[in-house]
């Protein structure tokens, strides 16, 4: 066997690092030539990396979020050498080119120059030595654990040592599937317990308060660099106001698990979202000047008599609002369709630029974070965001009577430039007698 | 678009389609080669595009996607003619007898253009956009001058169609009746800027404004493809002077290997053109039609998969030059300014050369 060095190449005509993305292998598998190794970003792409070596990975120079600098090493291979040479080759440079146009330093050619943004964690979950489970036949060490890039991906993003997970495919192959049992079985998932690490920051998981270096900087770039842009963008153009209101939501609770229940839904994702889009759809074509823009270049307000309704998304880069384009034409089903889509692109990192834009009105939903309620920030270039609270068991009178009831506390920020608190409360206790009695306005429609 | 304004002899199924004014005139053996070509060339398309991702290869343009395109005018061009491409030709490069390795000596950055323009007579890529128009109907006007029967090809894309050089050398080959044949292959895409915003018109009626005809060609449709520009390559040749040909296809990868193309474009696009891939709708009319078996198909990907492996061997193995090879054939003859350059670039200590 003998040692390659694959050095992160310049994938676009001149620039000078790229930020680790996505590994697709990890240590001790064996890769094909041109098998994906790795999406890295540059300034210019994001691409995928294909292996210029037949061999086993022995080592990742650098973890997700990492920046390597071109021409530094991105991953160490063993390869078989060939029969016919019986000698042990020195280790060898994989491309023996030297830059000689590019000003490469060469001092430190031998060590791994990457801008670290965080240690690498002195215990790997993902390559460290695995306890055995004894009711777990197929449990093996993590480097030789037998699986798929997605899956590994997809465990990975879920905090889940894939080691851990007993694969029931072909050979003992780790499917998604068997992830995904994994993960019911390990995680709780109530409404007020946030499905995220406390240790995850804007797309980064960061060290634990004890073994993390005493500071720590995170460079603003992809995701973050977005939203950052976005809110002060927002912030510092469109002067925000709010107003809220708590509603009685047992309705449309009851609704959503009547309708889970026909076997001819059985297959759609149903939940309280839904039937609240559905609801500021609805309070749009009543309330027009809701779904408007202020465009103070041309001192006009754009009324616009489409939904595009954006939808606020924690994915594991970070926070993405992607929107389901004409959302007023939607029945429930297809909005259902429509959202569940959109989620699922939105983690998988599938969501295109264009889903992105022409955005007119917003939600976002922090009832899985466990709070009642935000004053949330306005995506540049619209007017409106509902924000929808924890539906939580509560006492609400009624017939002056107290009775415990399903309640939610629901909020609209909206730019006062050309909004006023009149039509933002007509606006919010429309959405509001939606939910509180859903059935009448869904048959209207 | 109009589908009627598009010849077009296979649908993306693979199912024959009459048109009034062309039929095929190739027979089973023709087609295979041709569905080989294309496997072949996309194939070392992607090997390249391998090759420039581990560092090997400075940048690439890839023309997946637009295989049929070239393929069909590269096969209909004959050894007579004379081709002007630009820098993602490698499908009439591959018919024009280039080999692949040369085809990625520019690339790397080891040549300067890559091969012999008149052994092959096909020039070296231009990298300005538009330029070569203008060369090609140069040519075109001394090979009147030289009074033989020969063509010469201009290649560009709906973003160079936008460039100035191109009109003039609309005008130049419509005043001179040259024989020449503009082929433009329309890729949907000029990097990031959609041809609906390049052209009000479909890009094949600007020849009339001109005065000299313009066809549109289902770019995707190799046999098409052959077809039309066969008939204007003849009319060249027999002195009725240009033609536009736009081959209507689509550019199924980046611009080039720095690109993003998700930047810009929707992954449904890319979903509606993958169902008129050129290579599979010429598979299905050889299955359909001819019978054709899996067997045929993995002997072509197998020899597809070889050229592939030895021209990353090749390519691999090439000397670097010393860096001042650059000065070399700048001029013909001695130049001071050139001079210059080469003694600063010994003197910057990055050549072997001592002055």
């Amino acid at each position: 066997m003998s040692h390659r060095t694959f050095l992160m190449p310049d994938v676009g005509e001149g620039l000078t690092e790229a930020e680790i993305v996505t590994w697709k292998v990890s240590v001790g598998d064996t890769v094909t030539l041109n098998q994906p190794l790795v999406d890295i970003e540059t300034a210019k792409a994001t691409v995928e990396l294909p292996s210029p070596f037949v061999g086993v990975v022995s080592e990742l120079h650098g973890q997700v979020g990492d920046v390597i600098e071109v021409g530094k090493p991105l991953i160490e291979i063993e390869v078989r050498d060939d029969s016919s040479s019986g000698a042990t080759p020195a280790p060898v440079k994989p491309t023996a080119r030297t830059a000689v146009f590019v000003g490469y330093g060469t001092s430190e050619e031998n060590e791994v120059a990457t801008r670290r943004h965080r240690r690498a964690p002195s215990t790997s979950t993902a390559f460290g030595p695995v306890v055995p489970t004894p009711s777990v036949a197929s449990v093996v060490t993590a480097a030789h654990v037998r699986s798929t890039p997605p899956v590994r991906l997809y465990a990975k993003q879920h905090g889940l040592d894939i080691s851990l997970v007993p694969g029931t495919g072909r050979d003992g192959l780790v499917t998604r599937d068997d992830v995904d049992r994994a993960l019911s079985g390990t995680q709780r998932r109530t409404p007020s317990a946030p499905s995220n690490a406390p240790t995850r920051f804007v797309g980064h998981d960061l060290e634990p308060w004890d073994s993390g270096p005493k500071e720590e900087r995170i460079p603003v770039r992809g995701v973050l660099r977005s939203m950052a842009e976005a809110m002060v963008q927002s912030a510092f153009s469109a002067p925000h106001a709010a107003v809220w209101v708590r509603v009685d939501a047992t309705p449309t609770m009851d609704l959503v698990k009547s309708l889970k229940a026909r076997p001819s839904l059985a297959n759609i994702r149903l939940s309280p979202l839904v039937i609240v889009a559905l609801a500021l759809c609805d309070a749009a074509r009543t309330y027009p000047g809701i779904n408007s823009s202020f465009d103070a270049a041309n001192n006009d307000v754009i009324i616009r008599r489409s939904v595009a309704l954006g939808i606020a998304a924690d994915t594991p880069r970070g926070l993405l609002a992607p929107n389901i384009k004409n959302a007023d034409q939607l029945d429930l089903v297809d909005m259902a369709l429509a959202l569940d889509q959109l989620v699922t692109k939105a983690r998988a990192g599938t969501t295109t630029p264009a889903e992105m834009l022409g955005t007119t009105l917003s939600i976002t939903n922090v009832g899985p974070m466990g709070v009642d309620g935000a004053v949330p920030i306005l995506p540049p270039g619209t007017s409106a965001i509902l924000v929808v609270g924890q539906i939580a068991k509560a006492p609400w009178v009624r017939d002056n009577e107290v009775v415990v009831r399903d309640v939610v506390e629901i909020g609209l920020s909206f730019d006062h430039r050309h909004i006023d608190g009149a039509l933002a409360s007509g606006v919010l206790s429309h959405v509001g007698r939606f939910l509180s009695d859903p059935a009448p306005a869904l048959l209207a429609r | 678009m109009n589908e009627s304004e598009l010849v077009q002899l296979v649908s993306p199924e693979g199912e024959r389609v009459r048109h009034p004014d062309y039929e095929s005139s190739l027979g089973v053996d023709e087609i295979f080669g041709f569905y080989r070509d294309m496997t072949i060339i996309r194939r070392i398309c992607n090997e390249a595009t391998s090759l420039q991702r581990q560092g090997e290869l400075a940048l690439w343009a890839p023309v997946q996607g637009q295989e049929a395109a070239q393929i069909g005018c590269g096969r209909a061009m004959t050894e007579k003619d004379f081709g002007f491409p630009t820098y993602r030709e490698h499908g009439i490069a591959w018919c024009r007898g280039v080999p692949p390795l040369n085809m990625l000596r520019l690339f790397r950055g080891v040549s300067q253009g890559g091969w012999d323009p008149q052994h092959y007579r096909f020039s070296t890529p231009t990298i300005v956009l538009g330029d070569q128009t203008l060369t090609a109907v140069g040519y075109a006007m001394g090979i009147q001058k030289d009074g033989t029967d020969e063509a010469s090809v201009a290649f560009f894309g709906d973003g160079a169609s936008s460039q100035g050089d191109v009109s003039e050398a609309f005008v130049w080959a419509a005043s001179f009746d040259a024989p020449v044949v503009f082929f433009l292959q329309n890729n949907q895409w000029a990097i990031s800027e959609p041809s609906t915003l390049q052209t009000k018109i479909p890009l094949y009626r600007r020849a009339e404004g001109f005065g000299f005809p313009g066809i549109r060609v289902d770019g995707n449709d190799v046999l098409a493809v052959y077809e039309v520009t066969k008939r204007a390559l003849e009319n060249a040749h027999e002195g009725g002077g240009p033609t536009l040909v736009e081959a209507f296809t689509y550019r199924m990868s980046p611009h080039t290997t720095s690109d993003d193309p998700t930047r810009y474009r929707t992954d449904a696009e890319v979903e509606v053109w993958k169902h008129r891939d050129p290579i599979e709708r010429t598979k299905a009319l050889l299955v359909r039609e001819y019978k054709y078996k899996n067997s045929h198909f993995e002997e072509v990907r197998e020899e597809a998969e070889a050229i592939a492996l030895k021209l990353r061997d090749d390519l691999l193995s090439l000397p670097d030059p010393d860096p001042t090879f650059i000065f070399d054939n700048a001029y013909a003859a001695p130049h001071p300014l050139i001079d210059d350059g080469r003694r600063d670039m010994i003197e910057l200590g990055v050549s072997s050369v001592t002055s």
